[in-house]
């Protein structure tokens, strides 16, 4: 049995960002993780699958575009194998990189399941260890199949994320439901490999926590690369066979079916909150099945504190990072700033990216907000024009009154790196003003954040 | 899980609050919402809710007692957690006695013991040295600032500029709950997401007691609203270059007109009061260039005219605003009016109810003073006093008569307003009220 100030449970993203930040606060840290540090993230999820998308646009980016840019390469031959091991070889690298910072700040890594026990006490196999100051949980989520009509996860015909991202070859053809961000980056590395992807959604609209438009151009976009999109489609059965599976859909209250080699399952996660002793810990849930915490993620056993996916949505990586953050400075005694949960960006790194933080116009509709669109076409944009990536936008919702940014979204090839100005702007709440004040580089994507800021008061330069 | 009750800032000025009354007593169950205690603050009595469920365990603020925003006031847990530590770690801060009996001059009772000094001193010494362990507190706990000094900058938002300027908000006397005390947004909406309380104001009088000996003195603790007054009143007449112009007016038309609207029947009856107002805000329309305020670096000019209206209350006097006054009829600002007022004396008016005025009118006319001046309500640029309306001899038509005559004082910021501009304003009220029909001329 050893000793620790801190035993944090899961070596994901938020569990290993948490023992690196209390190891800085001076306490005696260890992580318990069953599998590779750096959890879904590093190893089937964030990270891989980025390299993979990369292969992906490169892929079209030199079937189709390269000869408009005076680059002919002749025959093309795609390799999904090459492709997955250069996502495999990226993971490993980041993983890697998880266990020299956790030796660096010595945070004490233990291999094996941890299961809480009363008291601030982690089993771990037959060793117990107790935390003097502190447990915290982090044990994240798995993918998940929908048993109830069929489509239990057999990692053949039907799969996860952890499986497509081992697969050797691509199938031909490929349903994926969901089409929230896993689904629709899954449907653009795929489609540009080759495979005839059909992406379902039950909700009206692919992204559908993504404002209206934003989805609208990636279902254009899609379309035009040859997605078929269905959304408000509904998955009623499926036949899974050895080869293939058919899907009864239901579109528009007419049933149709659907065959293809492979179903990928991209429709929620599940939460891993059995058999890690929450019970003998006395830590309870909340009714839909997340760790009930409160404002600081303490959970209802003392000294027992919970972060990342379990502890509630978003189930994004960068939550779970922060409050790992947040949660050490608390446990170390400090006071922390608050963390905006209304102030965490999303991004889903298709071709090209969309990116938001913030309310939607239909929220900002339906909270009956008084706002202005501040909007501008990366058509207008020199550098977007200078890469042929001009399909997207900026658009910012400000507040009539004060100008305050309510909301951003943001379609570009690089969206996910644009939005962070809106994310610092609306931290320190600057309103449209500040954004434009700040003179922005030119030629960059980002001056298209400049003119839609400059577009919300009605002075837009090159619109 | 304990939950600390803190003093909560629950107007936008308010830097410190004295507990009223406790509605819920150790030992009570409480949940999150529920109303722990009525606190006064600078400008009304407000609620102080529950941030948490349990128990409340601990009362640490007596009634009577005033504290600083964001201090301890009480502690919520369940019954068997030990809560020992949290006041320690909160400083041990004492809230400041109020003398509710008068003090005799005896030197012994001199107020050294509980100098602000000594007391700031303990807390800080107490307070950042909390255990680790200790629960934290259930709200994002800013460290309560002291308002900030004259010639400090002061750090707020943008949108906080934003929202303090649209609404006549003084930063410099709010504390601010962001990063290193900065103001944010939340902390000028704290004041009008609180609920108000129906509150006579009966308490109020915890000060007074009878003269007991001859030639004793009596210490009379600072209300809230009080100490406001005297705050914004150092900041007016001080830096503020004041100079008045006077003028009496021929009131004969104005009870002419008053008597006849009031012969209507309607329920609601005209006050000359009412008529003035009317008639400032349609002056103000024609003169933009006294409808402003003083903004250091500028000076904002407005079309709309958000009448401040003083009314003396029990402790002191407050401005409740009539919004857009010169887009409303004598009826609307005579029912209205009369609401405001009722409410100010019950204090039971909304922040937002008695800030953004961009222009004040003061009548004391019912009490006989023939003409008086006023102490500009910064950052507006002027202010009207209004004198008793009574019968002087003037030649009129070239005859000695009696008429009825009322005197106005306006006070003007000369930053923003010269004399004969100020004058032409007073010119252009004068017409209307010798002529109510330029009212609706």
């Amino acid at each position: 049995m050893a000793n620790f100030d801190v035993i944090v449970v899961g070596g994901g993203p938020g569990g290993y960002v948490c023992a690196i930040r209390a190891a800085q606060l001076g306490l005696n840290t260890a992580v318990v993780e069953r599998d590779k540090l750096g959890g879904v993230c590093v190893n089937v999820g964030c990270i891989p699958s980025k390299a993979l998308l990369h292969s992906a646009y490169v892929a079209n980016l030199v079937r189709h575009d390269a000869k408009d840019f005076g680059v002919e390469p002749g025959t093309v031959t795609l390799n999904f194998g090459t492709a997955i091991k250069h996502s495999r070889r990226v993971s490993e690298q980041n993983s890697k990189g998880v266990e020299f910072l956790m030796k660096k700040h010595k945070v004490t890594v233990i291999k094996g399941e941890g299961v809480l026990a009363a008291g601030r006490k982690v089993k771990v196999g037959n060793e117990t260890h107790a935390a003097a100051k502190a447990v915290v949980l982090a044990t994240g989520t798995r993918v998940k199949g929908i048993p109830q009509i069929g489509l239990e996860i057999n990692q053949t015909t039907v799969i996860s994320s952890d499986e497509a991202l081992f697969l050797e070859t691509v199938p031909k053809t490929l349903a994926i439901v969901g089409a929230g961000a896993v689904g629709t980056e899954f449907a653009d590395i795929f489609s540009a490999f080759g495979t005839k992807v059909t992406l379902i959604e039950v909700l009206p609209r692919m992204l559908p926590i993504e404002d209206a438009e934003s989805s609208a151009t990636i279902a254009r976009v899609f379309k035009k690369r040859g997605i078929d999109v269905l959304a408000g489609v509904k998955v009623k059965a499926a036949t899974v066979g050895k080869n293939g599976v058919i899907l009864e859909l239901e579109v528009g209250g007419n049933a149709q079916k659907l065959e293809v080699e492979k179903v990928l399952m991209a429709a929620g996660r599940a939460l891993n909150t059995q058999n890690v002793g929450l019970e003998a810990a006395g830590v309870t849930l909340d009714e839909r099945g997340f760790v009930k915490v409160d404002q600081h993620l303490r959970t209802t056993a003392e000294g027992v504190y919970c972060i990342g996916d379990i502890a509630g949505p978003p189930m994004l990586a960068h939550k779970g990072s922060r409050e790992g953050v947040h949660v050490a400075e608390v446990i170390a005694g400090q006071k922390p700033h608050p963390i905006r949960y209304d102030n965490i960006p999303s991004v889903t790194y298709c071709h090209p990216e969309v990116a938001s933080i913030g309310l939607t116009e239909d929220q900002c509709k339906e909270q009956k907000l008084e706002y202005v669109v501040g909007r501008f076409n990366l058509s207008a944009n020199g550098r977007a024009r200078a890469a042929n990536e001009t399909e997207g936008f900026v658009k910012i919702i400000r507040d009539q009154k004060y100008g305050e940014i309510l909301g951003a979204h943001i379609v570009a090839s690089h969206a996910s790196e644009m939005i962070h100005e809106l994310a610092v702007a609306r931290e320190n709440e600057y309103t449209v003003e500040e954004i434009e004040l700040a003179v922005h580089a030119h030629p960059t994507l980002s001056e298209a954040v400049a003119e839609a800021a400059l577009d919300a008061m009605g002075r837009v330069i090159h619109g | 899980m304990a939950t600390k009750v803190l003093m909560e800032a629950l107007s936008p000025t308010m830097t410190e609050g004295k507990v009223m009354k406790w509605l819920k007593h150790e030992g009570d169950q409480v949940h999150a919402g529920d109303t722990l205690a009525e606190v006064e603050t600078d400008k009304a009595i407000m609620e102080l809710s529950a941030r948490g469920d349990g128990v409340l365990r601990q009362v640490v603020v007596p009634e009577g007692s005033t504290v600083e925003v964001g201090k301890l006031v009480a502690v919520i847990a369940r019954p068997e957690e030990d809560i020992s530590g949290i006041a320690a770690a909160t400083g041990g801060q004492k809230p400041r006695p109020q003398p509710a009996e008068p003090k005799s001059p005896e030197p012994a009772e001199a107020p050294a013991a509980e100098a602000p000094g000594h007391r700031d001193t303990a807390a800080r010494q107490l307070a950042p040295k909390a255990p680790p362990d200790t629960p934290k507190p259930e709200k994002p706990q800013p460290e309560p600032q002291r308002p900030v000094q004259p010639g400090e900058r002061i750090k707020a938002s943008p949108l906080a500029r934003k929202v303090a300027r649209d609404r006549g908000v003084d930063l410099a006397v709010m504390s601010g709950t962001g990063p290193g005390g900065r103001i944010v947004k939340r902390d000028l909406e704290g004041a009008t997401a609180a609920p108000l309380t129906t509150h006579p104001s009966a308490p109020l009088r915890a000060g007074h007691a009878p003269r007991t000996a001859p030639g004793a003195v009596r210490d009379v603790p600072l209300s809230q609203i009080r100490k406001t007054i005297a705050k914004r009143l150092v900041q007016s007449l001080a830096p503020i270059p004041h100079f008045f112009l006077t003028s009496e007016i021929d009131m004969e038309r104005a009870w002419d007109a008053r008597e006849a609207l009031n012969a209507l029947g309607d329920e609601q009856r005209i006050s000359f009061n009412d008529i003035v107002v009317k008639a400032v805000a349609l002056a103000l329309v024609q003169h933009p260039e006294c409808n402003a305020w003083w903004q250091d670096d500028h000076i904002r000019y407005f079309s709309d005219v958000h009448l401040g209206m003083a009314v003396a209350v029990e402790e002191g006097l407050i401005t409740p605003v009539i919004r857009n006054a010169e887009a409303k009829s004598l009826r609307e600002i005579a029912i209205e009016s009369r609401d405001l007022v009722e409410r100010a004396r019950a204090r039971k008016l909304k922040p937002e109810e008695y800030t953004g005025s961009t222009f004040s009118v003061s009548n004391l006319g019912m009490f006989d003073i023939e003409q008086f001046t006023a102490v500009i309500n910064p950052p507006e640029a002027g202010i009207l006093a209004v004198g008793t309306m009574a019968p002087r001899p003037v030649a009129h038509d070239g005859e000695l008569v009696l008429r009825r005559r009322m005197r106005v004082t306006m006070s003007c910021d000369h930053r923003v307003i010269d004399g004969a501009t100020g004058a032409r304003f007073l010119q252009t009220l004068k017409r209307m009220l010798e002529n109510p029909l330029a009212m609706v001329w």
